[in-house]
């Protein structure tokens, strides 16, 4: 887990061109910045886990903050419980996502965040041996209502995942596969999707030139885009990201983060990321998950300034995590 | 950090890699010896050796080929003793067209220029020296060469006279189908106890109608046979005496002392091409052996195209759709199990699931009339090609279920997020991300199957089945037909065989082109493989 320092909890900075900068500086990256949290707190350099930083003990807070109500929301998440057989992987989670907005879910790893962001398209129903409680409403409606067409449900609330994963077809086919599923065949319509799709995926003048060759051939982050632009062809209303820069370089990932930030203003994005400056760069709320609770929820801009809830704040400055 | 303790002779496991290496040696050796005695006996046996001609101590003569020479020892003296296994031929005259001879009875060895091997259409080949040729009983050249213009042109216009009577031979057989059409029409409508006289009459009609053409072309064979009959060469064998051959009998006259190497090479290739294209002859120690690669190939065909699906819906179901758990995991070590059944037992289950049980009620089903002669209810190479798929369906599923394990999870979920269904994720992302995992499981498939005998044995092969079951008669595909098969050929020639020893030549030639075969299959289903891999790397499946 990355550490945030004093400055990253000023964040959000108003987005700059800093992060498109070929090489980005270490405030973006996040990467560098142990050194000074370890001064933070005035432990001397190389030292292993210092003992002026207390080890928060294995232990979920009995404080929660979330805020609600929020303003015009898409999915309204009522007392959800995941189940992997036996084990609880999110419990009693409840808050709201607003409608073009990005919204951003950050936690350690083995939170609940990836099974969260499952829980909204249904994608666990794969899993074997999982099963819910509680409701999940988008736009009022119960996804996991027995009248809800899953199939439906998962072209309006598709998901982009953490490693890229492109079907090895050609660009072109990669793109139109959901429009065809959904059992659109004539040629222009199919070229005007994928024309479309891939110009607000920012990738159409890289590959117009080869929208028949492989997929595979392209870089991580070309790949990524291509995903990206892949779910928007099937004119979803919520994009749900799971990590979709923890395979990229900075370069790509500050591709991926411009087009999320122009994306919203016509999609729904919920984005899971370990990378917090990412969280606060991009999102405009956010969700602390710990252990498979929530813990908090906020606007982000208040989530990273004044944390409500003190394990948030020993998570964000790197206390734990 | 402490010294290593281990000597490096152990930590780098030099014998074991030693072993390896020698492990390798040998199964190479092995191979290499398998295939070296395969070419070197099937590709040496058509060669046209020199006819030589043995004076014996005892005062007998012998003409012929000599096949090998090896020593033993005498059973009385203990001696060494060299002897020649010599291919005499004439088997009409002395029974057998071997014999050992002693080469210390040899008292003369010569090879006479005129000696000359002829292939007959009965009784194997005869050696001896060309005299004369007579039309009925007067002499029309004598004395005859071979390589003189006025015998090649008989030989030639008595050739196109033999080209003729089969032409007429091969139209007869169109009548007899014609006619047996008829009688199986005539069955069709006793059994359905048709009194209607007007069809009663139109069948007898076109039964006379038939039977007509049957007399007119009889009439015309028996000619061209009289004709065919009254040319005859004599030829002196080599004790002096006469043997009269008539030339419809002769296949070819090869004066095999006088022959330039040109000419040999062009008659290997000339009886090569005869072994892959024409039918056998002499209880197939002769001739070639068409019929069954025809058979092997569309028995291998017509077995994928029951293999593959099977055993892909097999094992996407499997895979795919099926709850994983503890039935699953029985059912495929079933399924791996199987592949380890001998094959016999697959060829009884074929006789008695698909010839007794489904051939028996497509019988009664559809060609009641024709009982008691059965149609599907007899070993055919349908039920031999489905007995072959499920002898290698394991494989096939096997392979297919590694394909499909090896895709990533994020191929499948992310066309599932897209909203595809289960099928829809299935047919166009998984199935071509498995095409060439499935092509690995026909490739070893088609391995396992061209090289069966056993089973086949049981369900269809024949020794000799000279109709295609492809052919230019309607419905043109047989599949109820026996069939003949290289495999089945090996046995029958080399341990079947009244005439062992001239069946060698077929035997190794047999083997090689199996193996031929097989090459060629596996070759074609790699490279279609290969293809569809980097078709799908293209991102173009």
């Amino acid at each position: 887990m990355q550490r945030g320092d004093a400055q990253d909890r000023a964040l959000p900075r108003p987005l700059t061109p800093d992060h498109q900068h070929p090489i980005p500086k270490p405030s973006s990256v996040g990467v560098m910045t142990v050194h000074s949290a370890r001064s933070s707190v005035t432990v001397p350099l190389g030292e292993v886990v210092p003992a002026a930083v207390e080890p928060t003990p294995m232990r979920v807070s009995e404080e929660r903050y979330v805020l609600t109500p929020i303003p015009d929301p898409v999915f309204d998440i009522q007392h959800l419980s995941l189940y992997y057989g036996e084990k609880p992987a999110l419990i009693d989670i409840s808050f709201q996502i607003p409608r073009h907005q990005i919204t951003a879910v950050i936690g350690p790893s083995g939170c609940g965040k990836s099974s969260f962001l499952r829980c909204l398209n249904r994608l666990n129903d794969l899993i074997d041996g999982s099963h819910i409680e509680g409701r999940v409403l988008l736009d009022g409606q119960d996804i996991y209502a027995p009248s809800m067409d899953v199939n439906e449900l998962r072209r309006r609330v598709t998901l982009v995942f953490q490693k890229p994963n492109p079907f090895p077809k050609s660009i072109y086919d990669n793109v139109a596969f959901g429009p065809r599923i959904m059992g659109i065949r004539q040629r222009a319509v199919l070229d005007e999707i994928v024309e479309r799709s891939l110009r607000q995926a920012a990738l159409w003048d890289e590959v117009k030139d080869r929208l028949h060759a492989s997929a595979l051939q392209l870089s991580g982050g070309q790949q990524q885009r291509l995903c990206i632009a892949r779910a928007l062809a099937v004119d979803p209303e919520v994009l749900l990201m799971d990590e979709p820069c923890s395979a990229l370089d900075p370069i790509a990932t500050g591709k991926i983060e411009d087009l999320m930030v122009s994306l919203k203003e016509n999609y729904t994005i919920v984005l899971v990321t370990h990378n917090m400056q990412q969280a606060g760069r991009v999102s405009d709320y956010t969700a602390f998950f710990y252990m498979g609770y929530l813990i908090e929820y906020q606007r982000t801009t208040d989530l990273f300034t004044h944390p409500r809830v003190r394990q948030t704040e020993d998570y964000i400055t790197g206390r734990f995590g | 950090m402490r010294k290593r303790t281990i000597p490096r002779w152990r930590a780098e496991a030099t014998p074991l890699l030693g072993l390896c290496g020698a492990s390798l040696v040998m199964a190479l050796l092995m191979t290499v010896a398998m295939l070296g005695l395969v070419f070197s006996y099937g590709l040496g046996l058509f060669w046209q050796k020199r006819i030589v001609h043995f004076q014996l101590r005892d005062g007998s003569r012998w003409l012929g080929e000599v096949w090998s020479r090896e020593t033993v020892q005498d059973p009385t003296t203990g001696r060494p003793v060299r002897r020649i296994a010599l291919h005499h031929g004439n088997r009409d005259l002395w029974g057998t067209a071997f014999r050992w001879i002693d080469e210390a009875d040899v008292v003369r060895q010569e090879y006479p220029p005129d000696a000359v091997r002829i292939e007959r259409l009965a009784w194997g080949p005869a050696f001896g020296q060309p005299r004369r040729v007579w039309a009925g009983d007067r002499p029309l050249i004598d004395p005859v060469d071979v390589r003189d213009p006025v015998w090649q042109e008989l030989f030639a216009s008595v050739h196109q006279d033999r080209r003729v009577l089969q032409d007429v031979e091969g139209q007869i057989d169109a009548v007899n189908d014609r006619l047996e059409r008829v009688r199986r029409r005539e069955l069709r409508l006793r059994h359905r106890s048709v009194s209607d006289p007007s069809a009663w009459a139109a069948l007898q009609a076109e039964k006379a109608r038939w039977e007509g053409v049957y007399g007119i072309l009889a009439l015309r064979r028996a000619a061209l046979m009289e004709r065919l009959q009254q040319y005859v060469l004599e030829v002196a064998i080599a004790d002096g005496t006469a043997l009269r051959i008539p030339l419809a009998q002769i296949v070819t006259v090869i004066p095999a002392n006088r022959m330039s190497l040109g000419e040999r090479i062009r008659l290997y290739a000339q009886r090569y091409w005869a072994l892959i294209t024409e039918n056998p002859r002499e209880a197939n120690t002769e001739g070639g052996i068409f019929p069954a690669i025809f058979g092997t190939v569309s028995m291998v065909l017509i077995m994928s195209l029951a293999v593959v699906p099977v055993g892909v819906m097999t094992a996407l179901y499997l895979r795919e759709y099926a709850r994983q758990s503890w039935l699953t995991r029985v059912i495929r070590i079933a399924v791996n199990n199987l592949a380890a059944v001998p094959s016999i037992v697959y060829g009884v289950f074929g006789m008695g699931f698909f010839i007794y049980t489904i051939g028996t009620a497509i019988d009664q089903t559809f060609y009641p009339w024709m009982a008691p002669t059965p149609v599907f209810g007899t070993g055919g190479l349908l039920w031999a090609s489905l007995t072959l798929a499920l002898l290698t369906v394991p494989v096939v599923i096997v392979a297919t279920e590694e394909a499909l394990l090896a895709i990533q999870p994020e191929i499948r979920h992310g066309a599932r997020a897209l909203g595809a269904t289960q099928w829809q994720t299935v047919r166009h992302v998984i199935l071509p991300a498995a095409t060439p995992g499935v092509l690995t499981g026909l490739i070893l498939a088609i391995a396992r199957a061209t090289g069966e005998v056993a089973p086949l044995m049981l369900t269809g092969v024949v020794k000799l089945a000279p109709d295609l079951p492809i052919d230019d008669r309607f419905p043109f595909i047989h599949l109820e037909r026996k069939f003949m098969h290289l495999g089945f050929h090996i046995y029958d020639v080399g341990f079947q065989s009244p005439n062992v020893d001239a069946a060698q030549p077929m035997v190794y030639n047999t083997t090689l082109l199996l193996l031929v075969i097989v090459v060629v299959l596996n070759l074609t289903a790699i490279h279609l493989r290969n293809r569809v891999r980097r078709l799908y790397h293209q991102g173009a499946l």
